[in-house]
């Protein structure tokens, strides 16, 4: 069976983590792939811990990425990162919030499509699909602020580390 | 046809919308809420119910009629609707019934975790379960077509996990469509009266053993025939942690839960050399299996509580009982910063009240910085409670005792309380707060009938929070804002718990999260009276 790309995007509620994991499910779905997603919603809205968890590959079975198997850590907001990096697998991938400065962001609520940006760096989906799975799950008038956001933490994901 | 990734609730209306369903009702519930949503949206009938009961009552009316009908609700819903469906299986049904059960393992939003495949056992109807979205579209439309094969009401049984989780789904061609609803009269099979209802008990239970003999060799239940030294039986989610837990086993995944293949069980258990049974929740099938006569493995009781996983079944395998690693210290959600309710439970908490709570958004006043809330039980339970409190407790408690329910809630099944406060009143008389915020936030923002608009917020009849307690005859009902009026809020409550009279007291202010959809829909509304009142001068 082949590999299964895990993805866990961590957040509080109202930060867009849901929507980020829709985005990604979206993208890899677009991109031929068998794709999972689960979270669990109902109290998220009131400002509680978000995750979701996003799957694909060949064929997935769980929705749920085990602990400690995660390929990659998407976490949106600082007090969520140490609570989530149990999940990370040894030499997983953590993308926290201050990867990308909010302040470079036409609008800071665009920070779960920056780091989808980034994140979109690590994996096998084309740009193209990316950008696409963007707007089929924004209103129009988001679409530019996003695709600027995720452009600036894709190019920051590829960009040579300093020093 | 394009495959569609959709969450298990979204294909369950996909599957009703193609299995020609005429009607969905329910009452909204996580996670089971975005069944009716989806179905509306897609362009099926839906509409809520002011409780599960009403409900089901809604939908076997529709099918005494022919009609194909889907009724959803969450776990602790069957509880509310139970009286209806134990009969409901006596009557049975002349078109389709399926009831929608999500079930809430691990209580991601519910106030228990009770395994509702109990439910299909005791009331004595047919259940299935699906293991992912596809499994969703499809059995729902199998249970349809079991409902009207079996003249039963079918239980279609989801978990959170199936509900939320999102999977590829491919639709199928849509089933043929149901003859046009028409009354028959047949009042042996609808009045049960005692004399009726014997004759009927006999019938259900024929027509559970037609249906236990065609599950031996339902297409729902999958065998996967692999290593003959360990065979699994399982059901729903967990059969998915199963396949990636032990890729090599020999499984048994039941789709249909009762009644219960026992011929094919006997026959995978004796097929492997040992036979586990994994299973969220209630030891269910464990012991079905073993009341049957046939030897199997259950789980550690530990692995009762809570969801399965990939890890939790590896350790069920491994026969690990070892304390499991305790779950991340999240976040825990609290009241919005701008929620209307942060002064009234300011004013419980200084008052030093004793709240009986209810269930909602608001439940949340029991986290700091206000700790104000004292019990909460079920839905509508604060009003019976707090009454019970101050029948019996001293009277310098009893006065401090206030009942406290969101609007929703009270239309669920409030209304009852106050029914029963008219009629024993407690000699130091009570207050029921009704925090009224325009929609049922807790689940996402849906309407009810006190908003009055449609589940898809169009005009609709509406029903009266303060009619309904000035018709019951509360002699003290009082209407006021919290936010615009605080000081106000509370002299009125200071001076409620002094007397020694009934009261009820809507603190009503819009959700913050909905008041802008709130307006637009009424905006909306106005609109298209407007519009129709330019056309026939206002009928």
């Amino acid at each position: 069976m082949g590999r299964i790309v895990n993805v866990i995007v961590a957040g509080l509620g109202g930060q867009g983590a849901i929507k980020a994991s829709d985005i990604l499910a979206d993208a890899a779905c677009r991109a031929g792939h068998d794709v999972k997603k689960a979270e669990i919603h109902g109290m998220s809205q009131r400002g509680g811990s978000v995750t979701s968890d996003v799957r694909y590959g060949e064929k997935v079975l769980s929705p749920m990425v085990p602990r400690g198997e995660a390929d990659f850590l998407v976490v949106l907001a600082a007090d969520q990162v140490e609570m989530n990096r149990p999940m990370l697998r040894d030499g997983g991938v953590l993308i926290g919030p201050d990867f990308v400065d909010e302040a470079s962001l036409p609008n800071r609520r665009s920070l779960n499509v920056a780091l989808l940006g980034a994140l979109s760096h690590h994996l096998d989906i084309p740009e193209a699909l990316w950008l696409e799975a963007v707007r089929a799950a924004l209103p129009d008038r988001l679409h530019e602020v996003n695709r600027k956001a995720f452009r600036i933490g894709r190019e920051k994901a590829a960009a040579p580390r300093p020093g | 046809m394009q495959k569609q990734l959709l969450s298990g609730d979204e294909a369950v209306a996909l599957g009703a919308l193609d299995a020609g369903v005429a009607l969905g009702t329910g009452y909204p519930g996580t996670p089971s809420t975005e069944i009716l949503e989806a179905f509306a949206e897609a362009g099926g009938r839906a509409q809520w119910a002011p409780n599960e009961k009403v409900a089901l009552e809604v939908g076997l009316g529709a099918a005494f009629a022919g009609a194909r009908v889907l009724v959803t609700m969450k776990h602790v819903g069957v509880n509310v609707a139970a009286d209806p469906l134990f009969t409901a299986a006596y009557t049975g049904v002349s078109g389709a019934l399926v009831l929608l059960t999500a079930d809430d393992p691990g209580m991601s939003s519910s106030q228990n975790e009770q395994d509702n495949r109990r439910y299909a056992v005791a009331a004595g109807l047919p259940m299935i379960e699906p293991s992912d979205s596809q499994e969703a579209y499809d059995f729902l439309q199998a249970a349809i077509a079991l409902s009207e094969r079996s003249h039963l009401p079918v239980m279609l049984r989801m978990t959170t996990r199936v509900c939320h989780s999102k999977t590829l789904v491919e639709r199928r061609p849509p089933l043929p469509p149901a003859p046009p609803p028409n009354f028959e009269r047949d009042i042996a099979a609808r009045v049960m009266v005692p004399g009726y209802a014997r004759p009927a008990h006999r019938r259900l239970r024929a027509r559970l053993a037609e249906v236990q003999k065609e599950n031996e060799s339902s297409p729902l239940n999958l065998w996967r025939r692999g290593d003959t030294r360990l065979g699994i039986i399982t059901c729903g989610i967990t059969y998915e942690h199963v396949l990636e837990a032990a890729p090599a086993a020999s499984v048994l995944r039941l789709g249909t839960i009762y009644p219960l293949p026992v011929d094919l069980v006997r026959a995978f258990a004796g097929s492997v050399e040992r036979c586990l049974v994994i299973e969220e929740g209630d030891p269910f099938f464990v012991e079905q299996i073993r009341a049957a006569g046939i030897a199997v493995e259950g789980k550690p009781e530990m692995y009762r509580f809570g969801e399965l996983s990939v890890e939790r079944v590896r350790r069920i395998l491994a026969g690990d009982v070892s304390p499991e690693p305790p779950p991340p210290r999240a976040t825990p959600p609290r009241l919005c910063d701008a929620c209307p309710y942060h002064p009234v439970y300011d004013t419980l908490r200084r008052l030093d009240c004793i709240v009986a709570g209810d269930i909602g958004c608001y439940t949340l006043g029991v986290m700091e910085p206000y700790r104000a809330m004292d019990t909460c039980v079920a839905m509508g339970a604060s009003i019976g409670v707090g009454l019970g409190l101050r029948h019996v407790l001293p009277e310098a408690q009893a006065r401090r005792v206030v009942s406290v329910i969101g609007d929703s809630t009270f239309v669920h099944t409030g209304v009852n309380g106050i029914v029963e406060m008219i009629y024993n009143p407690p000699p130091t008389g009570h207050v029921v707060i009704v925090l009224d915020n325009g929609t049922t936030a807790m689940t996402g923002q849906q309407e009810h009938a006190g908003t009055g608009r449609t589940l898809e917020h169009e005009a609709a009849g509406k029903f009266s929070i303060e009619g309904f307690a000035r018709a019951c005859g509360v002699p003290q009902v009082h209407v006021i804002d919290p936010v615009s009026d605080p000081k106000g809020f509370e002299d009125l409550l200071v001076g409620r718990l002094a007397a020694s009279e009934l009261a009820l007291v809507v603190a009503r202010r819009p959700c913050i999260l909905a008041a802008a959809d709130i307006r637009k829909w009424d905006e909306q509304i106005a609109e298209k009276a407007a519009a129709c009142g330019a056309v026939c001068g206002g009928c």
